[in-house]
């Protein structure tokens, strides 16, 4: 397995998941920069976090029409896994590998902090190996991360199974209060019906060593694992 | 070739909260007084410079572009385009 982690002017969380992916879990990887990036040259791809393109006009937007997400287009048709973190997730919407939309948190504030998250199914391939129901520590750190999708779009979303983490409180239950962005059905991460393209805006890169979380734990670890495995 | 002014407005729809629009309305106007104002959505603009024939045309051109680069998300977004008279 081959990983490409593909870089846009503003990725700014590029090397933490190439260090993680890498010198933690012993994977082939290549940094790319977008313009360079061919399908063909790997077996999986992650749009990582950040500011590309400076979030101008909406976040994610500029990012979704580079060169690049056609080839990460024609890679999601083969069926090959594609994660996207944070403003990965974000471009994935814009590019209409994922449905609904991102919107500017509803406190109106950038929010960086520790979250729990709940694993809402294991019907996909990056969440096969962590129980449904499970709660995740990772952390947040954006500013449009409101999840929002018509009345229509949420239903299907769930009666297909695409939600796969959800933000929660200590006791698993699905609150206000545990929600940080206003997030519609506190979604934290959903999957493409395909269930090879996941997009989250929790950091598992920012949460796999044990030494950078405050709980001791490395719980994006087994997500990044899982998405190398597939 | 003449030019045009269009202007795009782009606003959450009804279904899609805009905290900065509530947060205006109350931190600001409604505590300042304003009571008879009871509600603020906010939005982007964007105002384009566009060689055309005409004003319709100047209007068709940028509603192809903006549906064809997304420049809004249709699943939260409106979008309203309006060609302004000619550029002297």
């Amino acid at each position: 397995m081959k990983v490409a982690v593909i870089q846009f002017p503003g990725s700014n969380c590029d090397l933490d998941v190439f260090h993680v992916l890498r010198n933690v879990l012993g994977v082939e990887v290549d940094l790319v920069w977008h313009r360079s990036f061919e399908a063909e040259d790997c077996d999986a791809a992650v749009l990582p976090g950040g500011f590309s393109y400076g979030d101008y006009l909406r976040a994610g937007i500029i990012a979704a029409h580079s060169p690049a997400m056609r080839h990460v287009k024609e890679m999601a048709k083969q069926g090959k896994p594609i994660i996207g973190i944070c403003n990965g997730f974000q471009i994935l919407i814009e590019s209409g590998l994922l449905p609904g939309a991102l919107l500017r948190n509803q406190g109106m504030m950038f929010i960086c902090k520790w979250v729990k998250l709940k694993v809402e199914t294991e019907n996909n391939p990056f969440t096969k190996a962590t129980a449904k129901g499970t709660i995740l520590d990772m952390p947040i750190a954006h500013a449009e991360g409101r999840y929002v999708n018509e009345p229509e779009g949420l239903r299907q979303l769930h009666e297909n199974d695409q939600v796969v983490f959800t933000y929660t409180n200590t006791q698993g239950n699905l609150t206000e209060e545990g929600n940080p962005n206003g997030s519609m059905d506190c979604i934290a991460g959903i999957c493409n019906l395909e269930r090879n393209v996941l997009g989250l805006m929790p950091h598992p890169e920012r949460a796999s060593e044990s030494i950078l979380s405050p709980f001791s734990d490395n719980d994006g670890l087994q997500i990044l694992r899982a998405f190398t495995e597939m | 070739m003449p030019s045009f002014v269009v202007e795009i407005v782009i606003e959450n729809k009804k279904m899609a909260r805009d905290p900065e629009g509530e947060t205006i309305t109350t931190e600001l106007i409604n505590r300042e007084g304003f009571s008879a104002i009871k509600s603020v959505r906010t939005g982007k603009y964007l105002r384009l410079l566009v060689e055309a024939a005409d004003k319709e045309e100047a209007e068709q051109l940028v509603t192809r572009m903006s549906n064809a680069l997304r420049i809004f998300n249709p699943v939260v977004h409106t979008c309203n385009i309006r060609a302004k008279s000619e550029v002297e």
